[in-house]
C-alpha cells in the first residue's frame, strides 16, 4: 500500500534525465542546422572578388594535357579569362586576347589562361580552331574555379599582377586590343 | 495499481493499439518522399542488327536530359531547356548514347565535368544525406507531436470516467495517511461521547 507512490517518484525521477538529454540533443540538432543553413547562405550571398583581395589560386587541366598551377606563376602577370563556345558575346573579344597573348608572350611577362565555363569539349575545341586561340585554354572541371572566382556569367576576364593580387576585373567582352593592352601594361612594366 | 500507473498503462496501451496504423502511415509518407526513380541499369547496344551504329531516340536523350541541369539555366531541366549550351549537352548525351554509354555512366560523366549541381537530385554523400534525413524525420516528429496532442486533448474525458478520487487511502503519503486517520479516530471520539452527554 504504502510503497506504490514512492515506485512512482522514482520513475519520474530516472525518467526527468533522459527526457532533458533528448531535448538538448533536439535543440542542439536544430541549432546546428541552422548553423549549417547560416554559412551555406553567406557563401552564395559573398560578392565578387575584389580589386586588390588575393586572386584564389586554381590548377587548370588544359585541353591538351597540361597541368598549369597558379601557384607556379607567381610573379607574372596573369590574365584570366572566362568563355564558352556557346557564349556570343565572347567570340567578340576572342582574336583580341589572341592578339594580346602574343604581344606579351616573348617576354614572358603576362600569362593568359582561358577557363572554358560549363562547355562540351567538340565545341570547345572547335572554337579555339576558329579563333586560333594559342593561349592555354582548358575546361573548368566542376565548376570549380568559377566558384572560387565567383563569376556572373561569361565572358568575364581577371588580372592578376605579379604579387597575386586581383588588379583588374572586366565583366563582358574587351572593346579592343588597346583596351586589353591597357590594362595590362602598368602590370608589366618593370 | 494506483491511477498514475492505471493512467501510464492507458495511454500505453493506447499507443501500442496505434502503434501499427502509425507505422504503416509513416513508411508511406517516407517512401512517397525518397520518390519512384530507378536508374536503368543496362545500356543501350551501340549497333543495330544490320551492323550501323544505333541513333538514340529523342525520347532516350530527353529521358536522360530530365535528370540533368545546366548551371547556366538554373532550376530549367535540360529536356526543356531552351539555350544553346542545353542543346549542346543534349547533342553529348545523343553522341554518349549512340557510343553504348548506360545513363549512370553518362550522369557521372556530367558530374565530373561541371560538378554535383548538374543532377536533379543530389548524390547520397556527404551533408547531402541531410535533404533525405530531414524531411521524413520532420514529417515524424510532427506526426509525433500531433499523435501526443491529440492523445492528451482525449485524455480529460477518459480519465474522469476511470479516475480513482485523489483522497484514495493508497496514494496518501504514511505520515499523511497516520495522521488523517488520528484526527478521523479524535472525531468519532468525539462524537461518540457527544452523543452519550445528549443521551
Amino acid at each position: 500500500m504504502t510503497s506504490e507512490p514512492v515506485e512512482v517518484t522514482n520513475v519520474i525521477e530516472e525518467a526527468r534525465p533522459r527526457l532533458q538529454w533528448g531535448r538538448i540533443l533536439v535543440w542542439g540538432g536544430l541549432i546546428l542546422l541552422l548553423v549549417m543553413l547560416a554559412l551555406g547562405l553567406l557563401r552564395t550571398q559573398r560578392g565578387p572578388v575584389l580589386i586588390g583581395q588575393n586572386a584564389p589560386q586554381f590548377i587548370l587541366s588544359t585541353f591538351d594535357g597540361q597541368q598549369i598551377n597558379t601557384q607556379d606563376l607567381a610573379g607574372k602577370v596573369l590574365v584570366v579569362n572566362f568563355w564558352a563556345s556557346w557564349c556570343k558575346p565572347c567570340e567578340q573579344e576572342a582574336a583580341d586576347l589572341e592578339a594580346a597573348w602574343k604581344a606579351y608572350a616573348p617576354g614572358e611577362q603576362g600569362v593568359f589562361l582561358g577557363v572554358d565555363y560549363v562547355d562540351t569539349e567538340p565545341e570547345a575545341l572547335a572554337y579555339l580552331n576558329k579563333f586560333n586561340i594559342t593561349y592555354p585554354n582548358g575546361p573548368d572541371l566542376r565548376t570549380r574555379i568559377s566558384q572560387a572566382y565567383r563569376i556572373r556569367g561569361v565572358p568575364e576576364t581577371y588580372i592578376i599582377d605579379r604579387q597575386g593580387k586581383l588588379a583588374h576585373v572586366q565583366i563582358g567582352p574587351f572593346r579592343d586590343l588597346a583596351q586589353i593592352t591597357g590594362f595590362i601594361d602598368p602590370l608589366v612594366a618593370p | 495499481m494506483n491511477a498514475r500507473d492505471n493512467l501510464l498503462s492507458g495511454r500505453s496501451g493506447e499507443w501500442m493499439k496505434k502503434a501499427p496504423v502509425l507505422i504503416v502511415f509513416l513508411v508511406l509518407i517516407f517512401l512517397s518522399s525518397m520518390g519512384s526513380s530507378l536508374a536503368m541499369a543496362a545500356g543501350n547496344p551501340p549497333w543495330q542488327q544490320d551492323g550501323t551504329p544505333r541513333q538514340p531516340t529523342d525520347d532516350e536523350v530527353n529521358a536522360v536530359a530530365k535528370q540533368l541541369y545546366c548551371p547556366v539555366c538554373e532550376n530549367i531541366p535540360l529536356d526543356v531547356c531552351p539555350t544553346l549550351a542545353c542543346e549542346q549537352w543534349r547533342s553529348l548525351i545523343r553522341e554518349k548514347l549512340a557510343a553504348g554509354w548506360t545513363e549512370d555512366e553518362i550522369k557521372t560523366y556530367f558530374v565530373n565535368q561541371y560538378g554535383d549541381r548538374v543532377l536533379a537530385t543530389p548524390p547520397t554523400r556527404g551533408l547531402n544525406w541531410l535533404v533525405y534525413i530531414i524531411p521524413p524525420v520532420a514529417i515524424l516528429a510532427g506526426a509525433v507531436l500531433l499523435f501526443r496532442a491529440f492523445s492528451a486533448w482525449k485524455k480529460p474525458a477518459a480519465e474522469s470516467e476511470t479516475a480513482v478520487p485523489p483522497s484514495a487511502p493508497e496514494d496518501l503519503p504514511d505520515e499523511y495517511a497516520a495522521r488523517l486517520e488520528e484526527e478521523l479516530r479524535k472525531r468519532q471520539a468525539g462524537a461518540s461521547t457527544l452523543k452519550k452527554g445528549e443521551s
